[in-house]
């Protein structure tokens, strides 16, 4: 068994005296893909924040390939290979495509190199080269943020509600991407309040409630057994 | 046409060196969000350090001007951005101007630290020459005749190096990551760090560029303004506006504005010579323009989710304020009753500066707005005070009414603007009325530059001695300082800060802000108009050197420091800006004080500019300590009473723990269930 790519110990983390995780415990295995979920102000999103070292934890640790990385700048990570896509769109809206496409090359993958796979992907981002990225729809935009997932060759990928605000039929899309893109073998961590969604492309779920991860496992299995807590009692 | 043509092509050399200045105002701006008011003195510095090297050090011209432009001039930049302006592009505007206010004030000490100014004029205007001239053919005639026009070398050079500068940003910006990179971290610098780049990187090189543009900028304009602090320092208005021209993010319309700023002033100074108007805008037609050019500006978006948590100085209770009141009244009677001529002088200047920091209480501390023309609205009221000879109430209030009046003259036509852009208005309408009104015959204080005005008289008593004066200067001060802590309390106050705080929320809840912010404006130019009106009183003969533009940063900064969301702090501010130029005179061991005040107050600023409510909170603090001490030493010494229901306990023995757990509630003070 290798060490995992990502492990989660007891992490803890507040916003002044609120306390939002309260002893996180999580593991994504090499080039596994993990879906987590749970409700509105679980502590998800501050969680990918911790991990890509946005937010300082107050205690904890966080092992990226078996290296603690509690105290590392979010771009020291992103340079070893930790890409983050936050939630939100993802993209500098007065940079043009190519400009954005342009700043993924800090990764260190080439510009050039960057340009051909997100080209090759998204055949559409080439036709707008050269168009302001805030100018561009929803999907286009979450395409441009993607295209760094495609690109800069990261070893884990960690993605925070890549569905907020874009149509079902987008969202289905950017599974499909992120499904392709765990084919060749990258480790994620996909945040997700469309649960079904993201159980599709998934090996294994978690569920966060109340700052702490309360089940692990296949994703049939949690979803049975958690479908109260996951879709607030709607399914 | 062709004299036309022979005034113009020369001030499109200046607007050479004007695009050089304010691309880089613009770099350090677009990258960092924070308006270096201090771009030019930063660029003044640069040209003494130039001049200290070349011609007292005796370098080569050659080897100084790389040294200063390559390697001195990043280095501070870079030091700059590290210690002072990390981070400040998100905090308020108030807080972020007056932080590089600070570093004006601090420069302009430190050059007349440095160099003493007598020194300097001596060999200034021509110590360039022999660098530049290299260029000119050498025989007597330093130039080029192309047309009807010489054109010397210093100006192809200027030329030039602007070229040069345009194109190497462009290229920056557009060709090479780390540039790609510096826009990006304008738009969203966490996302830019999840990229992978360094959004502090990014603005550490905008600041080193804008640092050495200044410089050259500096070193160019020193052959045409000469080696002086103040004339150096304030090319930088030429600068602004023509970054404002820009919007303050396109370099090219910033590198036309500056051109046509160029040209127009070109052209104003050479017809001014048999236009009697020209000749009198002439001074003013930069800040005139720059007038213009923000009143013309699109209107700002409301900016939503602006919140910025800024907290506000207590305010205190009515009885409080009678004590405070009570007390700087006994101490006033005191110094009155006991002072010499001399510090009575110095009372009454401390108390007309105070009264100044109360407008700027109202208008920036709560209201959230940066002007840069107190004093100049003081100077509007001690005219009209001296010029209508009433010295009485009467007077006064009218003298008040003029500079109130004048205040809402100016918030009208920038009324749609908010922070940067209508302090640079102000600042804008300081030089003209400085340079203009100030300076005319009828209306201003004239060419003699004084007026005379009596002391002033209430229902029928004249306070012609010295210490009763002030000691009327004092109590209107209080009770200023009382009815801005009144509006403060009431519905008017709660509107300033909802509407410093989000006015895009109090948008949505229907309040139009803007005659709101006119008034204010208004309010604020009066408290400072009755200032100056005081002042004149009290001087007995007033002129435009009492309200030159330049103190009114010094003014702004010291209020910020001492706490310009307080009394409190106004009352400090005004006490420590007149003490200012007293400490200058003196020497400690042998080293005069001189500028090393106004460098230590603009670190002050620096550093304080980051608490909101200045010293006055460490203050606060401190008195909320002692009174919590009071009040707990207060409460020990209380009989322990017994909780209620504490008799019945043998009649439900079973739970016997509600008794204690209650006594937890408060040490010594009984809690009643």
């Amino acid at each position: 068994m290798s060490v995992p790519i990502l492990e989660v110990c007891d992490l803890t983390a507040a916003y002044g005296r609120i306390e939002v995780l309260r002893g996180v415990d999580l593991t994504v295995p090499r080039g596994a893909v993990v879906a987590l979920l749970g409700p509105n102000g679980a502590g998800k999103s501050t969680l990918v924040q911790c991990i890509s070292g946005q937010k300082e934890p107050t205690g904890g640790d966080i092992h990226l390939a078996g290296v603690n990385v509690r105290r590392a700048a979010p771009e020291d990570l992103a340079r070893v290979g930790l890409c983050t896509v936050p939630e939100g769109r993802s993209v500098f809206p007065n940079l043009t495509v190519e400009e954005n496409l342009q700043l993924m090359s800090y990764a260190g993958v080439p510009a050039a190199a960057v340009f051909e796979t997100a080209y090759t992907y998204f055949p559409r981002l080439a036709e707008r080269r050269k168009q302001l990225a805030g100018t561009m729809s929803g999907g286009e935009q979450q395409m441009l943020a993607m295209s760094r997932a495609l690109a800069s060759d990261p070893a884990l990928l960690l993605l925070d509600e890549l569905s907020m605000g874009l149509a079902p039929l987008i969202v289905e899309e950017l599974y499909d991407t992120v499904a392709r893109i765990a084919e060749t073998g990258v480790s994620i961590l996909c945040i997700e309040q469309f649960a079904r969604t993201a159980l599709r492309v998934s090996d294994y779920a978690a569920v966060m409630v109340g700052g702490r991860v309360v089940a692990t496992g296949e994703p049939d299995e949690v979803l049975e057994s958690m479908s109260d807590v996951i879709l607030g009692g709607a399914a | 046409m062709e004299t036309f043509l022979a005034l113009a092509i020369p001030g499109l050399f200046t607007g050479a060196a004007y695009a050089i200045a304010a691309s880089g105002l613009v770099l350090t701006y677009t990258t960092t969000r924070v308006f270096n008011i201090a771009h030019g003195a930063f660029g003044m510095v640069l040209s003494f350090v130039f001049w200290d090297l070349s011609v007292r050090q005796g370098w080569d011209p050659l080897l100084a001007l790389v040294v200063v432009i390559l390697v001195i001039a990043p280095l501070i930049g870079f030091v700059v951005q590290r210690l002072i302006t990390r981070g400040l592009g998100n905090a308020p505007v108030s807080v972020s101007l007056v932080v590089t206010v600070g570093m004006f004030v601090g420069l302009v000490g430190l050059a007349q630290q440095r160099w003493p100014e007598d020194r300097v004029e001596v060999d200034a205007p021509r110590f360039v020459e022999p660098f530049w001239l290299t260029f000119a053919d050498g025989d007597g005639v330093p130039g080029w005749q192309i047309g009807g026009t010489t054109i010397t070398g210093h100006q192809l050079i200027t030329i030039l190096a602007s070229i040069a500068v345009a194109a190497a940003l462009y290229l920056l910006l557009t060709r090479t990551r780390i540039g790609t990179a510096m826009r990006a971290s304008v738009d969203n610098p966490d996302l830019l760090r999840l990229f992978g780049g360094k959004p502090d990187d990014a603005a550490a090189l905008a600041w080193m560029i804008g640092m050495s543009l200044a410089a050259l900028t500096g070193i160019l304009m020193v052959s045409v303004v000469g080696l002086s602090y103040v004339d150096l320092t304030l090319l930088v208005v030429n600068a602004y506006a023509a970054a404002l021209v820009g919007r303050l993010k396109s370099l090219p319309m910033t590198f036309v504005g500056a051109m046509v700023i160029g040209v127009v002033e070109a052209l104003v100074a050479g017809y001014s010579v048999d236009n009697e108007l020209l000749a009198t805008i002439k001074p003013a037609v930069v800040p005139l323009v720059l007038f213009v050019v923000i009143v013309a500006m699109p209107q700002a978006q409301l900016r939503i989710g602006q919140v910025k948590g800024m907290v506000s100085a207590p305010v205190p209770t009515v009885p409080r304020m009678g004590v405070s009141a009570g007390a700087v009244l006994l101490v006033t009677a005191m110094v009155v009753a006991t002072g010499s001529e001399v510090t009575l002088l110095r009372l009454g200047t401390a108390a007309t500066f105070a009264i100044v920091m109360l407008s700027l209480v109202l208008l920036t501390g709560y209201g959230g707005h940066v002007s840069l023309a107190q004093l100049t609205f003081a100077g509007v009221g001690a005219l009209a005070y001296a010029k209508l000879g009433e010295p009485n109430l009467l007077g006064l209030g009218v003298a008040v009414l003029v500079a109130a009046a004048v205040g809402a003259l100016v918030a009208l036509p920038v009324l749609r603007l908010t922070g940067l852009y209508l302090a640079l208005a102000t600042l804008a309408f300081a030089v003209v009325m400085e340079k203009i009104v100030f300076k005319n015959d009828t209306i201003g204080f004239g060419t003699g530059g004084a007026v005379e005005a009596q002391r002033l008289s209430i229902l029928g008593y004249r306070f012609e001695s010295t210490g009763s004066y002030v000691f009327v200067m004092v109590a209107l001060f209080l009770l200023v300082g009382v009815a801005v802590l009144l509006v403060r309390r009431g519905v008017v106050g709660r509107m300033l800060i909802a509407m410093r705080d989000s006015p895009a929320a109090c948008g949505t809840l229907g309040l139009d802000l803007r005659w709101f912010r006119v008034g204010l404006f208004a309010a604020s130019a009066g408290i400072a108009g009755l200032a100056g009106a005081l002042l004149a009183g009290l001087r007995g003969v007033i002129g435009d050197t009492d309200f030159v533009f330049f103190n009114s940063l010094p003014l702004l900064l010291l209020a910020v420091v001492f706490g310009i969301t307080s009394v409190t702090g106004a009352t400090l501010g005004g006490i420590g800006l007149m003490l200012l130029p007293v400490l200058q005179a003196e020497s400690v061991g042998g080293v005069p004080l001189g500028g090393v005040m106004f460098m230590v107050i603009g670190l002050g600023a620096v550093l304080a500019g980051r608490d909101p409510n200045g010293l006055s909170s460490y203050l606060f603090r401190g008195g909320r300590w002692v009174e919590q001490r009071l009040r707990t030493r207060l409460s020990a010494s209380l009989p322990q009473l017994p909780p209620a229901g504490a008799d019945d306990v043998h009649e439900d023995a079973e739970e016997p723990v509600a008794a204690p757990a209650r006594v937890e509630v408060g040490p010594g003070v009984p809690a009643r269930g």
